[in-house]
């Protein structure tokens, strides 16, 4: 306990919680339309803003907001035309994106360390200026998903319908296009471009085998995500392991441990209650 | 009462160049209940998407409410109930989080929800009998509940004009009946319906109006055929997939 003293991991927790909270906001809506791996690929597209912005002296998480931004877009742009040659368009962009960073990386003058802190994450890295961006960043995030949730639910959970509600449809996809980027850009210093879709859509599978609704879902995967923000930071600094991969395990734990309960609990439920079994659907076709 | 609510002329619509609609010309007036009939493939479906902006067409005109569709932004006025519901990627949602979803039309993008559309929320699942599964999951309900959700979304915008597709495809009797009663007080409280529909069913007697298509075009405007054959047998059920129609697009729902 005496490690959370220090500024650099008091740093480390604060930025680890607010992704931890804001990485599973905006995740459901991408579950939600099955674009579950998309934070892959925008992380994939991000670090060639990394590898630009190391190259030119600039800020890399601001010029990698910047260029994950306008991969975002382009991947909405490719999605909403529902081209069939559309994934390998994703495909190209997806390598692009990584082949283009490792390049850019290699030139600079960063060592391999500092790609790994990007691919992995480096949470005790964090700057204050840097805990400043994440916690804006993270913020607006917050507010915009919970804000805006009746509206991008109804985007996400049938979008011809939205559309006939005469809602700005194209604005709301570009909306969690963009949020998507910024969440990935920030939540890259925790746990770095290769692990960021699990922190936006581990604690949304956790959440949704217990819950009912859409927003005790969201409530739920943000609590997850938290807890496996914070007890991830706790567990890598007790037992000295690296808090990107420690965070996305409790993660992944909190799932198994969920699956299992609610497979125990389920099991019981019958066992104890025989004839509460749902009344089967009337026949629509009756053979005689 | 006899302003039309929608009006087709001359419609054509192809995809990728194999023409669906040719020539449509049909305009529904206010109160009217009006059905679409025909067989798979004929291009009804396509009718209503077009109507609604859904499906672009390529020549001829759609006014809606004496506006054109492209000029159009009194979304709503109009309750559009889809074939059926999207899958929606596995994150639950319960019923009246669906039927919520209705209320955007009229609240817009930034307005929490108030009073009045809670209270409407309550009407509409009263109004297809669902009240009482409001807080369920909608994945656990049968096929013909998850299509009075979807018409309860619709309602719950208060409409002027509701446009189904298929609503009965599918859905078990009682479901039917729900459906056709909520049809009932619509239209009684002045409302217009234009549907697809394959067969009419609990229906019958609610529609004003039955327009066939035929290969693309408009074969019968008038009074409601006499089913024929193994179709006019009380207990036949007539359920296809439908999704000919559609073109498929990458990780659409």
């Amino acid at each position: 306990m005496e490690l959370f003293q220090y500024p650099y991991m008091q740093r480390a927790l604060i930025g680890a919680l607010v992704i931890g909270l804001a990485a599973p906001a905006l995740g459901i809506y991408l579950v939600q339309r099955r674009l579950a791996l998309i934070g892959d690929g925008v992380g994939h597209v991000a670090l060639t803003g990394v590898g630009a912005g190391l190259l030119l002296n600039r800020s890399p998480v601001l010029v990698a907001v910047i260029v994950a931004t306008i991969g975002a877009i382009a991947i909405e742009i490719v999605r909403a035309r529902g081209r069939t040659s559309g994934d390998l368009a994703l495909a190209l962009l997806f390598y692009g994106g990584i082949a283009g960073g490792v390049l850019l990386v290699g030139l600079s003058d960063a060592t391999s360390a500092n790609l790994n802190a990007y691919l992995f994450g480096s949470l005790t890295t964090i700057s204050p200026a840097d805990l400043t961006t994440i916690a804006v960043l993270g913020a607006a995030i917050l507010v915009t998903m919970i804000a805006l949730r009746p509206a991008l639910f109804a985007v996400s959970h049938d979008e011809e319908y939205a559309r006939v509600s005469g809602l700005p449809v194209r604005t709301l996809n570009l909306l969690i296009a963009v949020a998507t980027a910024v969440t990935v850009t920030i939540a890259m210093r925790a746990v770095g471009v290769l692990l960021i879709s699990a922190l936006m859509v581990v604690p949304v599978a956790t959440a949704q085998q217990v819950t009912r609704g859409f927003r005790s879902t969201m409530a739920a995967a943000m609590a997850l995500g938290l807890f496996a923000a914070g007890s991830g930071v706790w567990v890598a600094a007790t037992a000295d392991t690296a808090p990107g991969a420690s965070v996305v395990l409790v993660a992944i734990a909190s799932f198994l441990v969920v699956a299992v309960a609610g497979a125990a609990w389920r099991v019981v439920r019958r066992r104890a209650t025989p004839t509460a079994a749902a009344a089967p659907e009337p026949h629509e076709v009756v053979l005689s | 009462m006899t302003s039309p609510v929608i009006t087709v002329e001359h419609g054509v619509v192809g995809y990728d160049g194999r023409p669906v609609l040719r020539d449509i010309s049909l305009t529904v007036t206010a109160g009217e209940v009006a059905a679409i009939l025909g067989a798979n493939g004929s291009g009804k479906s396509t009718l209503i998407r077009s109507v609604l902006g859904l499906v672009p067409i390529s020549a001829g005109s759609v006014t809606l409410f004496d506006r054109p569709l492209r000029r159009f932004r009194q979304w709503a006025r109009i309750g559009y109930v889809p074939q059926r519901l999207g899958a929606g990627g596995g994150v639950p949602a319960t019923v009246r989080e669906v039927v919520a979803s209705g209320r955007l039309a009229r609240r817009g993008v930034l307005r929490p929800p108030g009073r009045a559309d809670r209270s409407a929320v309550d009407d509409a699942l009263r109004a297809v009998g669902l009240a009482d599964r409001a807080g369920d999951p909608v994945s656990t309900l049968s096929g013909g509940q998850q299509q009075r959700t979807l018409i309860a979304r619709a309602l719950a915008g208060q409409p002027e004009l509701l446009v189904l597709d298929e609503p009965t495809a599918g859905v078990d009797a009682a479901s039917q009946e729900a459906f056709a009663g909520a049809l009932r007080d619509f239209v009684a409280g002045g409302g217009t319906v234009l549907l697809v529909a394959h067969e009419l069913g609990p229906l019958r007697p609610v529609i004003s109006r039955a327009v066939v298509v035929h290969e693309g075009r408009i074969a019968h405007d008038g009074a409601v055929p006499d089913p024929a054959g193994h179709h006019a047998e009380p207990d036949h059920d007539h359920v296809h997939p439908h999704c000919y129609d559609e073109p498929a697009g990458l990780w659409s729902n």
